[in-house]
């Protein structure tokens, strides 16, 4: 396909075309024909997102860049719009029974959805930081509002409202940080970025401080966490369920591409930042989630650490630590959405249950959500030969052969600290007293489960193909 | 060329004239009305600088819309202006600081200016000749930069969607016009002839029937 407008290839940006124009008219359909066809919009959403998967899949090996440079397409960027793409979809089938009650029957979620999708895809792609702030913020401003989407629940409301607040001023910091970095290199796109910045200038180190401020925001790293645990809780489930997957993918994404393609000059400048960042994740996503009785904010301070454990292959700032990266945030993916499932099938009479003591003796009421849910967390806390564990492996080593063997060293036994707590759920499924019968679970969730637990569990017989797509994805980096 | 002189003269006069009085008139709604004098007064500067899109945009944003958005929020707020003047005194130190401040940053940037006028020349865009700026401002805008464009059309799409998602609520008992049922009433269908017998007037039911 060779179509083109003022001179600027668009066969690839056609997946981002698609999706935007589908949302669009979907949007339309919605606008029109009123609330009750919110189902058919989610369906048609889920349909969107697999054909928009299906053609970035279909895209040309190789790097394509496209508007000048503000748009580029390499095996990296596939590789992370279809996990983003895959969790968007995933989110969509589990909000299906969320959306169904008839006071939220609300259309625009799935349209808000897409359209973030489409700010994370462009968010993947950017090749300047214009295009990489307009990304972060369609992306980040739909999401404050499906936060907020159950707006007659003071706690999402107050969940949408936090999330807006500090997400702005994490914009401004990233804006700032683009304006020094500008200021300094007289340039916006990373490349040429890349070829100014050889050696470290005080201005150009605070520009790239704000700049990686604004991005540990979006990835939850400590010490910009704050909001993590609050919105997580507050937020309705399937909302957590997608916070927690896609938008993370993305961020992390462009925070691999920002300091690897544009900042490899200053490798040892960003390099300690980055190693802060991770030990001190790692440590309060290990500690600070001991205390948490609530699942969702238990899965909040999870996802801290998770993020932390995933920075430790980036500090390394290697071609090993960019794969370990990858690895790691297709395993999370797998683990969360499968973790978030089970915490959608977790109900009671028609309720929602939230609490980790309504786990109590699941073994014996459902023994074989229980066991998923078993896995599944000895797989978040890393135990061999789950998926967890080759997600930590992958980065630990790169970690070790770029010398790094404090941030290693620490990362295991942070690890170990975590462990704890997810071995307490455990304990709590299967020697606890049974706190009742759970609600038969729905098809959808019980699909999405099996699939994402039966991954997770069987990590090591295709761990193959995976690792050689990350690896060649990440050589694209260099 | 006296003609550019006395009009920017004028509109300076004007502009530096209505700031003050924005912050001195005693009536808020006067003060926004001074204030979009002085927008207008600027946008006039503008367009004697050569900067007519500026202009343009200054009128179409602030007095459009941001101006008559204040007037709007002071009408319909009842905020006792005076209430919030009380402090004139004590603030008036830190004000005189900022105001010293910005004054000093002012005469800095003049001072440059003065002493190397080459310098706004290096640190600035050439301007194209022979276009207007907005001429010059469309040739890239939908061209060169249609993707930073697109997107942020689609950030503004997401910020309208989102205001209604969160504050639209559907109320089944308000009453709406609905234009195609008032054009499609008939005769019939709006009046009932009623023979009254003389000194008893409508029955309830009648009367219940004739407010449906």
């Amino acid at each position: 396909m060779s179509f083109s407008t003022a001179g600027y290839q668009l066969a690839p940006v056609l997946p981002e075309l698609v999706l935007a124009v589908g949302a669009m008219a979907l949007l339309m359909l919605g606008a029109y024909r009123g609330q009750e066809t919110t189902r058919t919009v989610t369906s048609l959403a889920v349909v969107l997102l697999i054909v928009v998967g299906a053609l970035v899949y279909m895209q040309p090996v190789g790097k394509q860049v496209t508007f000048g440079g503000s748009f580029i397409v390499d095996d990296f960027a596939r590789f992370m719009k279809i996990l983003a793409l895959i969790g968007s979809a995933v989110t969509l089938i589990l909000s299906t029974e969320f959306l169904s009650d008839p006071s939220r029957r609300i259309f625009e979620y799935s349209i808000l959805v897409l359209l973030s999708t489409l700010g994370m895809m462009v968010l993947i792609s950017a090749g300047d930081l214009i295009s990489l702030y307009l990304g972060l913020e369609l992306m980040s401003l739909a999401l404050y509002v499906v936060a907020a989407s159950n707006r007659d629940n003071a706690k999402s409301t107050e969940a949408g409202l936090k999330y807006f607040v500090l997400g702005a001023l994490s914009s401004g910091m990233l804006l700032y940080g683009a304006s020094l970095v500008y200021g300094f290199t007289g340039t916006v796109s990373f490349t040429g970025i890349a070829a100014a910045a050889t050696v470290s200038n005080v201005g150009l180190v605070f520009g790239l401080v704000f700049l990686l401020v604004g991005l540990c925001f979006k990835v939850s790293a400590v010490p910009f966490h704050m909001w993590t645990p609050d919105v997580y809780e507050g937020a309705p489930t399937p909302v957590t369920a997608f916070f927690a997957s896609a938008p993370k993918v993305a961020a992390l994404a462009v925070f691999t591409r920002v300091t690897l393609t544009a900042f490899p000059g200053i490798v040892s400048q960003w390099q300690q930042i980055l190693v802060f960042v991770s030990i001190a994740s790692m440590a309060l996503g290990s500690f600070a989630a001991i205390g948490q009785s609530n699942i969702k904010r238990l899965m909040a301070y999870s996802s801290i650490g998770h993020m932390g454990f995933a920075l430790v292959g980036l500090a390394s700032g290697t071609v090993e630590g960019a794969q370990g990266v990858l690895m790691y945030i297709v395993i999370y993916v797998a683990m969360t959405l499968g973790s978030f499932s089970i915490i959608l099938a977790m109900k009671r009479n028609g309720q929602a249950v939230e609490q980790i003591s309504d786990f109590a003796g699941l073994s014996r009421t459902n023994p074989l959500l229980a066991f998923m849910f078993a896995m599944l967390l000895f797989s978040l806390a890393g135990i061999p030969p789950l998926a967890g564990f080759f997600a930590k492996w992958y980065v630990f080593v790169a970690a070790i052969k770029a010398n790094l063997f404090t941030l290693a060293v620490i990362g295991v036994l942070t690890s170990v600290v975590g462990a704890y707590y997810y071995l307490a759920i455990v304990k709590t499924m299967y020697f606890d007293e049974p706190a009742g019968q759970v609600d038969p679970v729905r098809i959808e969730v019980r699909t999405v489960l099996a699939v994402a637990g039966l991954f997770n569990i069987l990590f090591a017989l295709f761990a193959g193909p995976v690792v050689s797509v990350a690896s060649a994805a990440a050589k694209s980096l260099f | 060329m006296i003609l550019p002189a006395l009009f920017f003269y004028l509109f300076a006069g004007v502009c530096v004239a209505s700031a003050v009085m924005v912050i001195v008139s005693r009536n808020p709604v006067h003060s926004v009305l001074y204030l979009i004098l002085a927008f207008v007064n600027a946008s006039g500067l503008f367009v004697l600088m050569g900067a007519e899109f500026l202009g343009m945009m200054l009128i179409v944003v602030y007095v459009g819309a941001v101006a008559v958005l204040f007037l709007f929020v002071i009408m319909m707020l009842d905020v006792d202006f005076l209430e919030l003047r009380e402090g004139f005194i004590e603030y008036l130190p830190v004000g005189l600081v900022i105001g010293g401040i910005f004054l000093f940053e002012l005469l800095l940037t003049v001072g440059f200016w003065v002493i190397n006028p080459g310098v706004s020349k290096a640190i600035t865009a050439a301007i194209p000749a022979n276009v207007s700026n907005t001429e010059a401002l469309g040739l890239v805008l939908y061209t060169k930069y249609i993707h930073y464009f697109q997107l942020a059309g689609m950030v503004l799409l997401v910020a309208m969607i989102g205001a209604i998602v969160l504050t639209l609520r559907h109320k089944a008992k308000v009453k709406r016009q609905d234009i195609n049922v008032q054009n499609a009433r008939t005769p019939d269908m709006a009046m009932a002839m009623r023979k009254v017998a003389s000194g008893q007037g409508l029955s309830d039911a009648d009367a219940a029937e004739w407010v449906k």
